[in-house]
C-alpha cells in the first residue's frame, strides 16, 4: 500500500531513476577506453571510407574510373568504397535475482557488472552507428544515444524470478546478439534459446558472469544453501566435502556452454567480478568484430 | 562439606554435576546449527548428497571445552573456598586481644601480627568490637571497630622485657567492662600472675590461646674467664639438637660496625643450656659492642658487652723491693691480689712499664722520680693515663711537695705526717668518714673494722677542699685526687699494705680501687657496689633486638640497674656512669627460661593458619574463559570464523590489560631528544590546537633566529604526562577547563620551584584589570592558587626579559595590553649609579601572566602561514611580529636565566681589566 503513495513512488523513480545515469556514465567511461571507429565490413561496398583500387573491369561505369590513380600508370583504376552498413545488436542481460549477489562487499553484484558490461558494449555500438536493442519485444534496436538512456532504464529493472531463462523471441534474422547471464539455471531453456536464435541466422556471444565464491566454494560446516530468490535450498552438514563435486559440476556447465557455442558458431567467455571489467568490454568488442566477417 | 582443603557452602548444588554425562549426551547428538547462507550455484548443488552424516557431530574436545565450563560453573555455584575454618562458628560479642608483647615473641613477630590481623578482620566481618591488650604495656583497652585495631597493628611491636607481676596486676585492673572473648597471643614463657590474670579472663567468656611452636632462645652476657670468652645461650623447652651462630659485633680498626667473630653454638638434645667458648686476642675482645644469635630476631638473642671484657692495664712499681721473703709486707701484695681477677698487671720499673702504655701506673711509696722519669710519667698522664700513688715511710720521709706541689702529686704534704693510736701516741686509731656525695666512692658502705693508724697529712690549701674525695671521722684527707690534662692523679694518704691502716686487707679497698676504674667493672658487682650511682643510657635494645640511640633518656639509679626488673623506665642497654659502663641485656645469667604450661581446658593453637581463600571467583572466570575458548572454537568449527574476527575477539580480550608504560616512555624519549616547548592541555581541542600551532610558529621562529633550535611542540596532559621534560609551558585558560588534580599541582609545584617556567594566558586582553573580573582571569585565580607562586608584579622597564634578545618595551601577543605579570623583583634592588637597569631577581621567574592571546599571534600552520589575523594591514603585521619577539625574549629568559643582567658588572670587569 505504501508503495503507492505518491511521495513514495515519487522517492523510488527518484532513487530508480539516478541509478542509471551513473550505468551510463560508467558505461561511456568504460567505452571511452576502447579504441573506436567506424567498423567496416571489410568488404567493399556502400560506404564513404576508401578501401581499395582495383582495375577497370567489363561493365564499370567510365565515372567510377579515378582518373587521378589512373594517370599514373598505364591501367585504368577503380576506387573502391567500403561496404558499410549498419548492424542490429541484440542484448539479453539476465536480470534475474541469482545476478544480484556478492560473496564480498567489496566485489560488484553479477547483476552490476553484467549491465555494465553491456551497456558499455551498446555505447560502442551506438557510437559506431550499429542499432543496438533488447531481444524480445521490449526494446527492439534502434540508433542513437536516446536508445542507451532507454537501455540504462531498461537495465535497471530487477527481475523477481530467482534463476534467468535467455529471451530469444523476435530475433532479427542475420543480426548479432550477446547474452549476459551466469548460466547457472537449467540449461535446456539455454540451449532451446540459443538453437533458435542459431536456426534464424543470429550470431553473438554468451558472456558468463560468476562471483569469486561461485568459483571457489570456501564453504565449511553444516550450511543450508539458498538461493538469492529463495526458492532453491539445500542443507549439508559438511559444505567442505561437497567443494570437489560442485567444482565438477561447474566446470561440467561451461563445457556444455562451450559445446553448446561451438556447435552453433556463438562465443563463449566467462568473466569474474572480480577481474577488471575493461578486459571483459574488450573481449566482448573483438568478439563482435570476428564475428561480423563471417 | 569439606573435600580435602576445599569446603563448600553449598555442597548439595554439586549435584548437579550428575546432570552432566546427560548434557554430553545431548550435546552429542545435537549437531551445531547451521548457517543459512545465500549462493546462487545453490542449482548446481541440488541432488548432492553429504558422504558421511555421522561426522559431523560436535566434536568431543569441544563437547568437553563446553562440559568443563558448565561444571566450573556449578562447582562455583556451590561456593568453594579453599582451607575453611571448620570449627569457626561465628561467635558473638566483644573480642579482646591479649598479647605478652615481650622479646619471647619477637622471633615470629610477623606472623603473631598476622594473625592478630586476620583474627580482627573475621571479628570485624562479624561485626564485634575489638580490644588489643598488651601485657608488656597495659593500657586501658576499650573496645572499637576491628578496622581501628587493623590499622593500629603494624605500629605494635615486642617490648625488649617480659610482663613483671606489676604488669601483670594492672593488666587485671584495665580489662573492659562486660563479658568477651579473649584471644591470648603467649610469648611461650612462664609469667608470674599469669593464672590470676586466666581466672579474671575466663569469668568474662571462653578464652582461646595461641602459641608459636618455636621455643623461645635467649642470650646470656659475655663472661670472660680464664683467658677465655665463654657465651651461654638458654631456651625454653629442651627439645632436638639445634645449632646456632653467635655473631660478634663491633667496630673495626678503621671504625665500621661489622662482625668481628662467628661462634658456632650448640643445643644438644635435650638440653635447654648450651655453652661455647672462644679465645679472641684482647685488642679484638675489647672492641666487641654486642653478640647477637643469628637469624632470631629478638632482644633476648642480643648480649651486649661492657668494659668487663676489656681487661685494663695496670702497671704497679713499688718504692722498695730489698725485702726478700717478708711477702706480706710487700707494697705490692695487697694491689695485686685485688686486681689479679680483672685486670693485666706489669711489674717493673717506670722506664720498663711506660712503653706498654698502661691504663693505669700505680706508685707504692715511691718518693722521688728522675727528671726524665718524671716527664714521661707527667706526659702518659696528660694523655689520660691514671696515676695511683700510695703514701709511705719514704714517701713521708722525702722532701717532694714539702714547700711547692710537686706536678705528680695532688696536694703538698707536712713533714714527717702523724700517727694515731699507736703505742706511742695519744688518741684511738682513726676511722673513715661517709664519703661526700660528689665523691667516686658516694654510696659505698664503710665497715666498722677499717681503721687509720698512720697516715701522710696534706697541708691546707686552698684548693685542698675540692681535691678530697676521701677522709677521717677527724676530718684529715684519706684520698685527693687532682686532675692533669685529660688523666688524674690520685693519692691515698696511706701505704697500700696494711702497715698504716687496715685498709687494704677490707673488701673497701677493692671497690674503692672499682670505682677509681683501676679494675673493670662488671665482674662481680653487685647491687651495693653502685649504690648511690646514676647512669646514663647510651644505646637500649628494642623488642627485635635492634640497637636504638638511647641519649633522650633519663638516667637509672645504680642500685636499680642490676637487680631492677626490666621495663619501660629500665631498657636493657649500655649504660654510662662516668669512667665506666655497664651493658644490662635482657636476659642474665640466673634468669629461668620457663616453658608456658596452660591448663587442658585451654584450646592452645599454632600461628600459622592457612588462609581461607572463597574460590568461587575463579571458577566463574575460568568458566567464562571457556565459554570465550567455545565460542572461537565453535566459530572456526563452523567456519564463520575469520581472520579479522579473530583479531577482533583476542583484541578485546587483550584490552583489558593495561600497556601504559610503554607509553609515557615514549613521551618522555619523544619530549627529550630535542628541546620542545609544550602547551597545558585545556580539554578544549579547538584552543588546544591554537596553542600548538602558536608554539609550532614560535619554534619555527626561534630555529630560524637565534641559536635555540626547538622540536616541534607537544601537548602536555598534566595528569598523565611527565612535565619536568619542558623548560617551558603555556598554559591558555579557559573558564570551562577542568582544575587539575591534587598530584598534578603537587608536580606543577615541583616543576615551578626547579626552574620551569609558565605561561598563563587568559586570552581576553586582560580588559577588566588585574584579570579579576572576567571568567578568565576568576578560572586562573582559582587554577593558580594552589601553586606555588611568588609575590608579582608587571613587569619593571628594566626587567631583563626586556633584553634577553630582543629590546622590548611592549609585550603583544593578538591583544595588546600592557600588564603582563612577573615575579616581583626583591625589596632591596637598588640602581647602581650609572647603570641603565637594577640588578634584579637572581633566577628566572616562574610564571608569566598576561592575557594578550599569544598563541593565536604565534600560530601558524605547517607552510608557515599565520593562522590569525592580527591587528590591520602593516601595523598588524608589526605587532604580529612585536608578538614573536616577547616570545623569544620569553624562550631566552627561561634558558639563560639572567645572563643579561650581568652587564651590570661590564664597568667592574672592565676595571679590572685595566683598561
Amino acid at each position: 500500500m505504501t508503495q503507492t503513495q505518491p511521495l513514495t513512488l515519487r522517492a523510488r523513480a527518484e532513487a530508480e531513476a539516478a541509478r542509471f545515469p551513473p550505468l551510463l556514465a560508467r558505461a561511456e567511461h568504460l567505452a571511452g577506453t576502447v579504441l573506436l571507429g567506424e567498423h567496416g565490413r571489410r568488404r567493399a561496398g556502400q560506404g564513404d571510407d576508401f578501401w581499395q583500387y582495383r582495375p577497370v573491369q567489363q561493365g564499370d561505369p567510365v565515372r567510377m574510373i579515378d582518373w587521378r590513380r589512373s594517370a599514373r600508370g598505364d591501367t585504368q583504376f577503380v576506387r573502391e568504397r567500403e561496404w558499410q552498413i549498419a548492424q542490429s545488436v541484440m542484448l539479453w542481460v539476465d536480470q534475474a535475482a541469482s545476478m544480484r549477489f556478492s560473496s564480498d562487499p567489496n566485489l560488484p553484484e553479477k547483476a552490476d557488472r553484467a549491465r555494465l558490461l553491456a551497456l558499455a558494449i551498446a555505447v560502442l555500438l551506438v557510437r559506431g552507428g550499429e542499432r543496438v536493442g533488447l531481444t524480445g519485444t521490449t526494446l527492439p534496436p534502434r540508433r542513437g544515444n536516446a536508445q542507451l538512456l532507454r537501455l540504462a532504464e531498461m537495465f535497471s529493472r530487477d527481475d523477481d524470478t530467482d534463476y534467468g531463462i535467455p529471451e530469444s523471441r523476435a530475433m532479427i534474422p542475420q543480426a548479432r546478439a550477446m547474452f549476459v547471464s551466469d548460466f547457472l539455471s537449467d540449461i535446456a531453456p539455454i540451449e532451446a534459446a540459443l538453437t533458435k536464435a542459431a536456426d534464424r541466422g543470429v550470431r553473438g556471444l554468451l558472456l558468463q558472469v560468476l562471483d569469486p565464491a561461485e568459483e571457489a566454494f570456501p564453504f565449511q560446516g553444516r550450511t543450508i544453501f539458498q538461493s538469492v530468490g529463495g526458492t532453491l535450498a539445500h542443507e549439508t552438514l559438511k559444505a567442505g566435502d561437497l567443494r570437489g563435486r560442485y567444482l565438477a559440476r561447474l566446470a561440467e556447465r561451461k563445457a556444455a556452454l562451450a559445446d553448446l557455442c561451438a556447435a552453433t558458431g556463438w562465443q563463449y567467455q566467462c568473466h569474474h567480478t572480480d577481474a577488471a571489467a575493461q578486459a571483459a568490454l574488450l573481449w566482448v568488442w573483438r568478439a563482435l568484430e570476428r564475428g561480423a566477417g563471417t | 562439606m569439606i573435600i580435602g582443603p576445599i569446603g563448600f557452602a553449598a555442597p548439595w548444588l554439586l549435584l548437579a554435576l550428575l546432570a552432566l554425562p546427560i548434557l554430553w549426551i545431548i550435546l552429542r547428538a545435537v549437531p551445531p546449527a547451521p548457517i543459512r547462507r545465500r549462493f546462487p550455484g545453490v542449482a548446481l548443488l541440488l541432488g548432492l548428497k553429504d558422504d558421511d552424516s555421522v561426522t559431523d557431530r560436535t566434536p568431543w574436545w569441544l563437547l568437553l571445552l563446553r562440559m568443563l565450563a558448565v561444571a566450573a560453573v556449578i562447582i562455583g555455584l556451590a561456593g568453594p573456598v579453599l582451607n575453611p575454618q571448620q570449627d569457626r562458628q561465628p561467635g558473638s560479642g566483644p573480642v579482646l586481644i591479649v598479647m605478652d608483647g615481650g622479646w619471647p615473641g619477637a622471633q615470629d613477630w610477623t606472623s603473631r601480627a598476622e594473625l592478630a590481623d586476620r583474627l580482627l578482620a573475621e571479628a570485624g566481618r562479624e561485626g564485634r568490637p575489638t580490644a588489643i591488650l598488651r601485657l608488656t604495656a597495659p593500657e586501658e583497652a576499650a573496645f572499637q571497630s576491628a578496622d581501628l585495631w587493623r590499622a593500629r597493628i603494624a605500629g605494635l611491636a615486642p617490648q625488649p622485657w617480659t610482663p613483671t607481676a606489676d604488669m601483670i596486676a594492672r593488666a587485671t585492673e584495665v580489662l573492659p567492662e562486660g563479658g568477651f572473648e579473649t584471644l591470648w597471643f603467649t610469648d611461650g614463657l612462664m609469667i608470674d600472675g599469669r593464672d590470676a590474670l586466666l581466672a579474671a579472663l575466663e569469668a568474662r567468656g571462653p578464652v582461646r590461646v595461641f602459641a608459636s611452636g618455636r621455643s623461645p632462645v635467649a642470650l646470656l652476657p659475655a663472661v670472660y674467664q680464664d683467658g677465655a670468652l665463654r657465651l651461654a645461650a638458654r631456651r625454653a623447652e629442651a627439645g632436638a639438637a639445634q645449632d646456632l651462630t653467635i655473631a660478634a659485633h663491633g667496630l673495626d680498626p678503621s671504625g665500621t660496625p661489622r662482625i668481628l667473630a662467628n661462634l658456632p653454638l650448640r643445643f644438644e638434645t635435650g638440653e635447654t643450656e648450651a655453652l661455647t667458648e672462644a679465645s679472641l686476642p684482647a685488642e679484638l675482645r675489647a672492641r666487641i659492642t654486642r653478640f647477637e644469635i643469628e637469624g632470631l630476631r629478638s632482644a633476648g638473642a642480643v648480649a651486649l658487652s661492657d668494659d668487663s671484657l676489656s681487661r685494663r692495664e695496670v702497671a704497679l712499681v713499688a718504692g722498695r723491693e730489698d725485702r726478700e721473703g717478708l711477702e706480706l709486707l710487700s707494697p705490692l701484695h695487697y694491689l695485686r691480689q685485688a686486681l689479679a681477677p680483672n685486670a693485666d698487671l706489669l711489674e717493673g720499673g717506670i722506664s720498663d712499664v711506660l712503653p706498654a702504655n698502661p691504663d693505669v701506673i700505680i706508685l707504692a711509696d715511691v718518693a722521688t722520680l728522675s727528671p726524665s722519669e718524671e716527664e714521661a710519667l707527667l706526659e702518659w698522664t696528660d694523655a689520660g693515663g691514671l696515676l695511683l700513688r700510695f703514701a709511705g715511710p719514704r714517701l713521708a720521709a722525702s722532701e717532694v711537695s714539702r714547700t711547692e706541689e710537686h706536678p705528680l702529686m695532688p696536694v703538698r704534704l707536712r713533714a714527717g705526717g702523724r700517727t694515731v693510736g699507736g703505742a706511742m701516741s695519744w688518741g684511738d686509731p682513726k676511722t673513715l668518714a661517709a664519703f661526700p656525695e660528689d665523691s667516686p666512692f658516694f654510696g659505698l658502705p664503710i665497715p666498722d673494722d677499717v681503721t687509720v693508724t698512720a697516715q701522710v697529712m696534706a697541708q691546707p690549701d686552698p684548693t685542698l677542699a675540692d681535691r678530697v674525695i676521701a677522709q677521717l671521722t677527724d676530718g684529715t684527707p684519706l684520698v685527693t685526687r687532682k686532675p692533669i690534662g685529660q688523666g688524674q692523679v690520685v693519692l691515698i694518704h696511706v701505704t697500700a699494705n696494711a702497715e698504716w691502716s687496715s685498709l687494704p686487707l677490707s673488701g673497701l679497698f677493692v671497690r674503692m680501687l672499682d670505682r677509681l676504674a683501676v679494675s673493670s667493672a662488671g665482674q662481680g658487682m653487685d647491687a651495693a657496689d653502685l649504690e648511690g650511682t646514676t647512669w646514663q643510657p647510651l644505646t637500649v635494645l628494642d623488642g627485635m633486638g635492634r640497637v636504638q640511640d638511647a641519649q633522650t633518656l633519663p638516667g637509672v639509679d645504680g642500685a636499680a640497674l642490676l637487680t631492677g626488673a626490666l621495663g619501660p623506665d629500665l631498657r636493657p642497654g649500655l649504660y654510662d656512669g662516668g669512667e665506666r659502663r655497664l651493658a644490662r641485656n635482657t636476659v642474665s645469667a640466673d634468669s629461668v627460661l620457663q616453658p608456658a604450661s596452660w591448663p587442658s581446658r585451654i584450646p592452645v593453637e599454632g600461628l600459622n593458619r592457612p588462609e581461607e581463600t572463597p574460590l568461587t571467583g575463579w571458577l566463574l572466570a575460568a568458566a567464562l574463559a571457556l565459554l570465550l575458548a567455545d565460542v572461537i572454537a565453535s566459530l572456526a568449527l563452523s567456519g564463520r570464523l575469520m581472520g579479522a574476527r579473530a583479531a577482533v575477539i583476542l583484541l578485546v580480550a587483550m584490552s583489558a590489560l593495561p600497556n601504559d608504560a610503554a607509553a609515557s616512555d615514549d613521551f618522555a624519549i619523544a619530549a627529550t631528544t630535542e628541546l620542545k616547548l609544550g602547551h597545558i592541555v585545556t580539554g578544549d581541542p579547538r584552543l588546544d590546537e591554537t596553542a600548538l600551532a602558536g608554539l609550532r610558529g614560535l619554534s619555527e621562529t626561534l630555529f630560524f633566529r637565534t641559536s635555540v633550535e626547538p622540536g616541534a611542540p607537544m601537548s602536555v596532559n598534566l595528569e598523565t604526562d611527565e612535565i619536568g621534560l619542558f623548560p617551558f609551558l603555556y598554559w591558555p585558560v579557559t573558564p570551562d577547563q577542568p582544575t587539575p588534580s591534587a598530584e598534578a599541582y603537587e608536580k606543577l609545584n615541583r616543576y615551578l620551584r626547579s626552574g620551569g617556567m609558565i605561561l598563563f594566558d587568559t586570552r581576553d586582553a586582560d580588559v577588566a584589570g588585574f584579570g579579576a573580573a572576567s571568567p578568565n582571569g576568576r578560572k586562573l585565580q582559582q587554577l593558580a592558587a594552589p601553586l606555588d607562586i611568588p609575590a608579582l608584579e608587571p613587569i619593571p622597564e628594566d626587567h631583563v626579559i626586556t633584553r634577553t634578545f630582543y629590546l622590548l618595551q611592549d609585550f603583544p601577543g593578538r591583544h595588546t595590553a600592557r600588564d603582563v605579570w612577573v615575579e616581583a623583583a626583591p625589596a632591596d634592588a637598588e640602581q647602581i649609579e650609572g647603570m641603565p637597569f637594577r640588578n634584579l631577581n637572581d633566577g628566572v621567574t616562574p610564571v608569566v601572566i598576561g592575557g594578550n592571546d599569544w598563541a593565536a599571534a604565534w600560530a601558524m600552520d605547517e607552510r608557515g602561514n599565520a593562522l590569525y589575523p592580527v591587528g590591520r594591514g602593516f601595523g598588524g603585521e608589526r605587532q604580529r611580529e612585536l608578538a614573536f619577539r616577547f616570545g623569544v625574549n620569553l624562550v631566552m629568559h627561561v634558558l639563560t636565566g639572567n645572563y643579561k643582567s650581568d652587564q651590570v658588572h661590564v664597568p667592574a670587569l672592565l676595571d679590572r681589566l685595566g683598561q
